[in-house]
């Protein structure tokens, strides 16, 4: 009766701190997981959502008030349009005069300022691109495609409209279609 | 010959090699590359517009225009690891047909599947092998353990009153 309990041989398990150690790896791993999935799921970034600070270098010739870099968050209490575009973008094409004529009314007011973004691009064709619409607004390189990661565009145009207090406003994903729509977009951002 | 005369055709070699040098490696790199020296660069490497489409396959005009750019880089005596640099600065590690060797990727995988096996491993032999079930201890003719003294007085003193 009392031979088996009395002889029982001891079970050594795994020590508690290795245990530990053990769970919170597993636990960390499928937190990771999770974070990945939920990222993967997640579209463009939402509106209503606080924009973080990103550094866009700026090509010879397209500077801002001869900086060669600027920052989103030098531009606080301003209306950023961030426009994301390509040299070999057809659809790009649709809207860059309407982009350059809304710069152009818009600009000198000091109140709102336009990023142009190039995305997977390659610097001479951009170049030409530029030139041939005219354009003049600040534009640089989207360098290793962070913003563009950042901003999980889903392709080219999209443009980005963000208020003076940092927040995405509004996204267009797509070509504009003419200048008023555009003007529809920052008129009540202005307002506000 | 005069020392002046002498001086200045001493120049005039001189300038002569130097002009020759400046231009020699000019020829070089103005050479243009083949297709067969360009593709050899661009199935290495992806645009993020074309999913899982190499470079030198691919038929969209961002790809010729990244083809150009191989050909351009080429004829400026870039090295392949140069212009396969520049394209990882200028659009990321992704267009690499091969992640770069980073530590942590390899490790996270094997660390979790050494785990896992680890514990199945535990999970199984605990399972074959529950406590207490040893074949010593279920066996009839077992050898009887040693009691110790108070028990076998117990044990006497109970077959005494029955």
């Amino acid at each position: 009766m009392t031979e088996s309990t009395n002889n029982a041989p001891e079970r050594k398990g795994v020590p508690m701190w290795a245990q530990v150690i053990i769970w919170v790896f597993l636990a960390g791993l499928l937190v990771i997981v999770a974070m990945g999935l939920n990222r993967a799921q997640q579209g463009t970034i939402q509106p209503g959502q606080e924009v973080d600070d990103f550094a866009l270098p700026l090509f010879s010739g397209y500077e801002y008030e001869g900086k060669s870099e600027v920052h989103l968050e030098d531009f606080r209490g301003k209306v950023v349009v961030i426009n994301f575009w390509a040299s070999w973008c057809k659809p790009c094409e649709q809207e860059a005069a309407d982009l350059q004529r809304a710069w152009e009314e818009y600009g000198p007011t000091g109140e709102v300022i336009f990023l142009g973004v190039d995305y997977v691009d390659t610097e001479p064709e951009a170049r030409v691109y530029l030139k041939k619409f005219g354009i003049t607004f600040p534009n640089g390189p989207d360098l290793a495609t962070r913003i563009s990661q950042y901003f999980r565009i889903k392709g080219v145009p999209e443009t980005y409209f963000i208020d003076r207090e940092g927040v995405l406003h509004y996204v267009q994903v797509g070509p504009f279609t003419s200048l008023q729509q555009i003007k529809n977009i920052i008129d009540p951002m202005l307002a506000e | 010959m005069s020392k002046k005369k002498l001086r200045i055709i001493g120049y005039a070699i001189l300038l002569l090699l130097v002009t020759i040098s400046l231009i020699t490696p000019a020829f070089a790199q103005g050479e243009e590359p083949t297709d067969d020296e360009v593709n050899k660069i661009a199935k290495q490497l992806y645009c993020p517009v074309c999913e899982s489409t190499p470079l030198d396959v691919c038929p969209t005009e961002a790809c010729r225009q990244w083809r150009e750019l191989i050909r351009t880089q080429l004829a400026e005596g870039k090295s392949e690891d140069e212009i396969k640099q520049y394209f990882v600065t200028q659009y990321g590690a992704r267009v690499l047909d091969e992640p770069p060797n980073r530590w942590a990727s390899y490790l996270v995988p094997v660390v979790a599947f050494l785990l896992g096996a680890f514990m199945l491993f535990r999970g199984f032999r605990m399972w074959l092998k529950p406590a207490g079930a040893r074949p010593a201890e279920i066996k009839n003719d077992a050898k009887p353990v040693p009691q110790d003294d108070y028990i076998q007085k117990m044990e006497e003193e109970l077959k005494r009153r029955k």
